[in-house]
């Protein structure tokens, strides 16, 4: 039927498996009530896919065949890949919709050229987020990745044509579909500097992105953002696809640079679907 | 060509139950199907964080090796800045130490 809604947030994998050694329990606890609103509002919405647009981790993809963009297109993925002890989230299977993510693909190869994948495994940018918005995992997922970590990354202005393109795939199929886009702005995971934020950066982009300034958000470099925002900026190419994907103006509904043990700003935000 | 297959290893390694059972059972015969240095080798033989960190490879990979490892936050944390100490700066890859060796957060306890 439509896009019924689109919204970003954060995924470090901290917050979940070290969520119990928080210091600063006040905003932990605050960055998940904000996280469990997101989830209430996405069922509200009445989605009955929950299309992810994620920064995968090397969970499906290597340097042997790396893909800029690629669509999930499988009956159920597992996940996550990672120690379940370490992440503190119990392996599981999470459904798909594979006859949902062929009629998204034929739509969006119309325009864009994206891989489809008809097997994947979710790693923590999208176990994290299911944890606290789709806990009993009912909700069919549509993984989607843009290729934030293997240099050469997918341009931006990609990202932002990707996310055109799934946006008219998803008003042209029956099913009301959900898009959470799934990522972190400045920040150095998996390095010694992780917990190392770059608010003001942060703040800009965000600033940039919620008031839809496409020119403004297609304009970093990946030289600067290495710079400024550090590897883990690069991430920003999924929160463009879902800017270009709801066309409206969005809301931060959540942000703080608080929780370095989470190692990311953490955020939340919905737009409106334009 | 040879940080391709280091991170290869730890990719599969990371991934595939099979791989992680063959690591614990017979590391060399898995080391074997990689073109690895005799570095590289010797890393993956003692769980070297620090060594692999500094070789490049790349920190998403590396963290799921170390938790794989059994290795807590903290300490996956301070065995790259000694990696850093010991053997230089990084020598490829995005995931290069910028902060000195500073720590940026105040849970984990004094180093």
């Amino acid at each position: 039927m439509s896009l019924v809604y689109a919204g970003v947030c954060s995924h470090g994998p901290g917050m979940t498996g070290r969520a119990h050694l928080v210091e600063n329990t006040a905003r932990r606890d605050e960055l998940f009530a904000k996280m469990a609103r997101m989830g209430e509002e996405i069922a509200a919405s009445g989605a009955e896919a929950l299309l992810v647009v994620a920064a995968e981790h090397f969970a499906n993809f290597f340097m042997n065949n790396m893909p800029a963009l690629c669509i999930g297109m499988s009956a159920e993925s597992e996940g996550p890949i990672e120690d379940p002890a370490w992440l503190r989230i119990p392996r599981t299977r999470v459904p798909g919709n594979a006859d949902l993510s062929r009629r998204i693909v034929r739509e969006v190869m119309q325009t864009v050229d994206t891989a489809y994948a008809e097997e994947w495994k979710f790693d923590h940018g999208i176990m994290v987020p299911l944890h606290f918005l789709t806990p009993d995992y009912k909700l069919p997922v549509v993984p989607v990745n843009i290729n934030c970590q293997g240099p050469p990354l997918t341009p931006l202005a990609r990202a932002w044509a990707f996310g055109e393109a799934l946006r008219r795939a998803c008003d042209i199929v029956p099913e009301k579909i959900a898009l959470l886009a799934t990522g972190g702005i400045s920040h150095w995971p998996a390095t010694p500097d992780s917990g190392k934020i770059n608010e003001a950066w942060d703040r800009e982009f965000l600033a940039r992105l919620l008031r839809q300034d496409r020119d403004a958000v297609l304009s970093y470099t990946d030289e600067d953002t290495y710079r400024d925002a550090g590897q883990g900026g690069f991430e920003i190419r999924t929160y463009i696809a879902a800017a270009a994907a709801a066309r409206g103006c969005g809301e931060l509904q959540y942000y703080t640079a608080e929780l370095p043990l989470f190692a990311v700003g953490c955020t939340v935000a919905r737009f409106a679907i334009a | 060509m040879s940080l391709y297959q280091l991170q290869k290893f730890l990719y599969v390694l990371n991934r595939e139950p099979d791989a992680q059972h063959q690591y614990r059972q017979d590391l060399e015969s898995l080391l074997s199907r990689y073109m690895l240095t005799a570095e590289e080798q010797q890393a993956l033989r003692e769980g070297d964080i620090g060594l692999l960190y500094v070789l490049g490879v790349n920190g998403q990979i590396l963290m799921h090796y170390a938790a794989f490892l059994g290795i807590a936050w903290f300490d996956y944390l301070q065995l790259m800045r000694d990696g850093v100490a010991k053997h230089g700066p990084v020598r490829a890859g995005v995931y290069a130490m910028t902060g000195g060796g500073a720590r940026f957060t105040s849970e984990g306890g004094v180093p």
